[in-house]
C-alpha cells in the first residue's frame, strides 16, 4: 500500500524546515537507511533516511521549498506496481492538538470596548526612521556578541560546542570563522570546571562569555556562579569584580522531560551580586546581551529555546543597547497589569489580545530584566490598573511573581481591588507526556482566567 | 630544638637565608597573635592557622616574579604576608574592621590585593583551582609569561573540579602551578583514610601533567622545585604539580582539638622538622649570624605583629553604610 513520507521533526522544538535537496527522484527504489532528502533547520541540515523500503511513487514538495510544516507528507512511497494516486488524500501539517492555539492565531477583532493600542516598543535612542529588520533571537543573540568582540578583545566566548560545532543550538554560528579559535574556545563537557576557569579569567580582567548547553547543567556549576562570581565583589570589600555572562537556553522546550526543563529564574533572581536577564523580544534579546557583556559584575543571560527561531523587529544600528532594569510597556491597558518577561511574554500577549475581544484592557509590562527589577513600572502600572496577574514558567513556590505580589502588598496595598495572582508552572517535575507537559506549563487560558478572576467578570 | 640539617650542600647566600628567616617568622608569630586574639574574641568565625607550613609559601614567592598571581583556600594568611601584603591590613580583616583588606567584610577566609596579584582566599574546597587555572588562562590570552600559583590541600585534591581542571589546563596549556600542600590531614580526616594513592602528585600522569613531591618543612627544596616548575610554565609547556609534604601544627580551625592524631606526633615535627628552626641551624652553624643577629630578628618580628594588633583593635568597625556597598560594580556609562 502506498505510504506517505512526512516531514520529520528533527530536533525537540522544530516546527517546520526548508526541504533543501531530495537525494532521490521519483521511481527510484529505496531501501530502508538510504538518504532520502536534506532538510535544514534553524539549527542544522540534517540528512534525512527511508525507514521503509519501496519506491519513490511522487515528490510532493519541491526541493528549496522554505517553511515546510512537520508532518506535511512530502512523498509519497509505493510499492512494486502500485500507483502514487492510491495513498488517501493528504492531511494538513502538523498533529495540531492545541486547542487554545488556533483562535489566537487569527487577526483581533477590534472591539469597541477594550484599549486595544498597542505600543510600539518604546526602546531609547532609536531615531525616527530607523530601519527595522526581522531578526529571529538566536540571529539576535550572535549578533549581540560579535558585535561586542569586535569592540573589544577581551571578548570571549566559551563553552561546549560553541566553535566548530557552530553552538548547539548555533548561536554562536560564524563566531569561529570571525574570531578564531582563541576566541571562541570548545570545551570538554566540565560545566563545573569551565565555568570556575570563566569566573578565574573575568578576576584576571577579561570579559568571558561562558555559554551553557542549557541552565539545567549550571547546576554542576552553580557553585562557582554563586559562590565565587556573585559574592567575591563583596567579599574582596570592592576590590575583585567579576566581569562575566553566563547565557543559555533556560527553562521547559519541548518534550524534554524533567532534569532538561528547569525555569531558573527564581533561583538567580534571589542572589545579591548577580544581575539576572530573561528577554522576550529579538531587539531586548540583542540590546540586553551587550548591556550584558558590557556590565562589570556576573550577568545571568536566560533564553528560551523556543523563542530562538522567532523572529521580531531588531532596530539597524550600528550600537543598539537596552537598559538593565528597565521594564518594557508592550501594550497600554486600564482594566489590569499582566506582569511577565521571558516566553511567559507570549502567553501574557495572547491573553491581551484574547482578553480585548472581550472588552477588558490589559497593560502587559514585559521586565526584561528580574535583577535589577523594575517594580517601580509594576506599581505605577498597578495604580492605574488596579489589579495584576503574573506570568511565569517557572515552579510555583517563591516564584517570581511571589516576590512581585509582596511588592505590591507592601507598596501599593490601598491600590490593589483584588488579590494578585501568579500564573506558574505547576508544582511538579516536568512530565514527558505530551499532554502532561502541557499541562506542567502555564496557559494563555489561565492567563484569561486569573484576569478575569481579578476583574471579577 | 635541633632541626634536621639539609642533605645536600646548598648554594644558598647569606642575605636570602635571612630573608626566608625573616619571612616565615613572621608568619609564625603573626598566627600565634592571631591566636591570642581569637581566644580574646577579637577574632569570630573559623580561622585556620598556617602555623608550621610556613617554608610552602615562602619557598614558591622565592621562585616568583613580579607579575606573577596566586590563589588558595581559606588557609591563607601565610600566603597573604609571603607576597607582601601589610600584616596591619590583614590582622584588621580577622578582627572584622574598616582597615582590613576587605574592610572587614571578607574575614579571615576572603581577603584579596589586585595590587599583590593575590586572589584569595577562597572558603569552598577546591573552587579555587579552575579559578586559578582561569586566572592563569587570562595570562596566555594575553600572551604574557606570568605564571599563576594554585594553592590547595589533600583534602580538596579529591574534588571533582580538581581534575575537571587538570584536564583543561592540560589541553590548553595553562601556566598555572598546583601546588598541593599536603599536611596529612584534610580537616581531621588522615590522608590515608580519605585518599586511595599516597602519592597525589601522579594524579596528573592521566592528563600528561608533570608532577614531583616536595619536602615542605625546607624552604630550600621548595623554592628549588618551584623553580623548575616555574620555568617549565613559563616556556609555555602547561601545567605543572607540586606535591608539597608540610605539616600543621595546630588544628584544621581554632575550634578543631586535634583528637584524631596524637601529641607526640606532632612533637615529633616540630622538633625534628621544623622549617624556621632549620634556616635558624643553619644560618648559625654557617657562621651567617650570630645569636644575637637572630635576636634582633624575632624582636623586630615581634614588634612588626604587635603593631598589626594594635592596628585591629583599633581600627573601627566598618561603617553600617558598608552594608549595602560592593555588591555591584556601577557600569560605565
Amino acid at each position: 500500500m502506498a505510504t506517505e513520507i512526512l516531514m520529520p521533526a528533527l530536533s525537540p522544538t522544530m516546527e517546520e524546515g526548508t526541504l533543501a535537496k531530495w537525494l532521490v527522484k521519483e521511481g527510484d527504489t529505496v531501501s530502508s537507511g538510504d538518504i532520502l532528502a536534506e532538510i535544514e533547520t534553524d539549527k542544522a541540515t540534517m540528512e534525512f533516511e527511508a525507514v521503509d523500503e519501496g519506491i519513490i511513487g511522487k515528490i510532493l514538495i519541491e526541493e528549496g521549498t522554505e517553511g515546510v510544516k512537520v508532518n506535511t507528507a512530502i512523498a509519497v512511497l509505493v510499492e512494486e506496481g502500485e500507483s502514487a494516486d492510491d495513498v488517501e488524500a493528504s492531511s494538513d501539517a502538523g498533529s495540531d492538538d492545541d486547542e487554545d492555539k488556533a483562535p489566537i492565531d487569527e487577526p483581533m477583532s477590534a472591539n469597541p470596548g477594550a484599549s486595544v493600542a498597542v505600543v510600539v516598543p518604546d526602546e531609547m535612542d532609536i531615531p525616527e526612521g530607523t530601519e527595522m529588520k526581522p531578526t529571529t533571537v538566536r540571529e539576535a543573540l550572535r549578533d549581540a556578541m560579535a558585535e561586542e568582540m569586535r569592540r573589544t578583545p577581551e571578548v570571549f566566548l566559551m563553552g561546549e560546542e560553541v566553535a566548530e560545532y557552530q553552538g548547539a543550538y548555533k548561536i554562536s554560528q560564524g563566531l569561529l570563522d570571525e574570531f578564531g579559535a582563541k576566541r571562541v574556545i570548545d570545551t570538554p563537557i566540565t560545566e563545573h570546571g569551565f565555568a570556575g576557569i570563566g569566573v578565574g579569567a573575568a578576576f584576571g580582567g577579561l570579559n568571558p562569555i561562558v555559554e551553557f548547553m542549557t541552565f539545567n547543567f549550571a547546576m554542576q556549576a552553580i557553585d562557582q556562579i554563586i559562590n565565587s562570581a556573585a559574592k567575591t565583589l563583596y567579599m574582596s570589600g570592592g576590590q575583585m569584580g567579576c566581569p562575566i555572562v553566563f547565557r543559555g537556553p533556560n527553562g521547559a522546550a519541548a518534550r524534554v522531560g524533567a532534569q532538561h526543563s528547569h525555569d531558573y529564574a527564581a533561583w538567580y533572581a534571589q542572589i545579591p551580586g548577580l544581575k539576572v536577564v530573561m528577554p522576550y523580544s529579538a531587539a531586548d534579546a540583542k540590546g540586553l546581551l551587550k548591556t550584558a557583556i558590557r556590565d562589570p559584575n556576573p550577568v545571568i543571560f536566560l533564553e528560551n529555546e523556543i523563542l530562538y527561531g522567532q523572529s521580531f523587529d531588531v532596530p539597524v544600528m550600528d550600537d543598539y543597547t537596552v537598559p538593565f532594569g528597565k521594564a518594557k510597556i508592550w501594550r497600554e491597558g486600564t482594566d489590569v497589569t499582566i506582569v511577565s518577561f521571558g516566553i511567559g511574554m507570549k502567553y501574557a500577549l495572547e491573553a491581551a489580545d484574547k482578553l480585548a475581544e472581550d472588552g477588558i484592557s490589559a497593560e502587559v509590562v514585559d521586565l526584561r530584566t528580574l535583577r535589577p527589577m523594575d517594580t517601580g513600572a509594576i506599581i505605577e502600572s498597578v495604580k492605574k490598573t488596579n489589579r495584576c496577574v503574573t506570568v511565569e514558567e517557572g515552579f510555583p513556590v517563591c516564584s517570581i511573581g511571589n516576590h512581585i505580589s509582596a511588592v505590591l502588598m507592601q507598596e501599593a496595598f490601598d491600590y490593589l481591588d483584588a488579590p494578585v495572582i501568579n500564573c506558574t508552572g505547576k508544582d511538579v517535575p516536568m512530565p514527558y507526556a505530551a499532554n502532561l507537559e502541557k499541562l506542567a506549563l502555564t496557559t494563555t487560558k489561565e492567563v484569561i482566567d486569573a484576569v478575569k478572576a481579578v476583574t471579577y467578570r | 630544638m635541633a632541626a634536621k640539617k639539609t642533605t645536600k650542600k646548598a648554594n644558598v647566600s647569606k642575605e636570602e637565608l635571612l630573608s626566608y628567616y625573616r619571612d616565615m617568622l613572621l608568619i609564625r608569630r603573626f598566627e600565634e597573635k592571631a591566636g591570642q586574639l581569637y581566644g580574646m574574641g577579637l577574632i569570630g568565625g573559623f580561622c585556620h592557622l598556617y602555623i608550621g607550613q610556613e617554608a610552602v609559601v615562602v619557598g614558591l614567592e622565592a621562585a616568583a616574579k613580579d607579575g606573577d598571581k596566586r590563589i588558595t583556600s581559606y588557609r591563607d594568611h601565610g600566603h597573604m604576608l609571603a607576597c607582601g601584603m601589610d600584616p596591619n591590613g590583614v590582622m584588621a580583616e580577622l578582627t572584622g574592621r574598616e582597615g582590613g583588606y576587605s574592610k572587614g567584610k571578607g574575614g579571615s577566609m576572603h581577603m584579596f590585593s589586585k595590587e599583590k596579584h593575590f586572589y584569595g582566599g577562597h572558603g569552598i574546597v577546591a573552587a579555587q583551582v579552575p579559578l586559578g587555572a582561569g586566572l592563569a588562562f587570562s595570562d596566555k590570552y594575553r600572551g604574557n609569561d606570568n605564571v599563576t600559583f594554585t594553592y590547595f590541600g589533600d583534602g580538596a585534591a579529591n574534588q571533582g573540579q580538581v581534575y575537571e581542571t587538570f584536564n583543561m589546563a592540560a589541553l590548553w596549556d595553562l601556566p598555572v602551578i598546583f601546588v598541593i600542600e599536603n599536611n596529612q590531614y584534610a580537616m581531621g580526616t588522615a590522608m590515608a583514610r580519605s585518599t586511595s594513592s599516597p602519592d597525589i602528585y601522579t594524579r596528573g600522569a592521566a592528563f600528561g601533567i608533570k608532577g614531583e613531591a616536595v619536602d615542605g618543612m625546607d624552604v630550600l627544596a621548595v623554592k628549588e622545585a618551584g623553580e623548575k616548575a616555574v620555568a617549565h610554565c613559563r616556556a609555555g609547556k602547561g601545567p605543572y604539580i607540586l606535591e608539597v609534604k608540610t605539616y600543621r601544627y595546630r588544628g584544621h580551625s581554632m575550634s578543631d582539638p586535634a583528637k584524631y592524631r596524637t601529641r607526640e606526633e606532632v612533637q615529633k615535627m616540630r622538633e625534628e622538622r621544623d622549617c624556621i628552626e632549620h634556616v635558624r641551624d643553619m644560618l648559625l652553624t654557617g657562621k651567617h649570624a650570630t645569636d644575637d643577629d637572630l635576636k634582633a630578628i624575632d624582636k623586630e618580628i615581634k614588634g612588626i605583629v604587635n603593631e598589626s594588633a594594635d592596628f585591629a583593635k583599633e581600627s573601627p568597625e566598618p561603617d553600617v553604610s558598608e552594608l549595602y556597598t560592593d555588591i555591584y560594580l556601577e557600569a560605565e556609562a
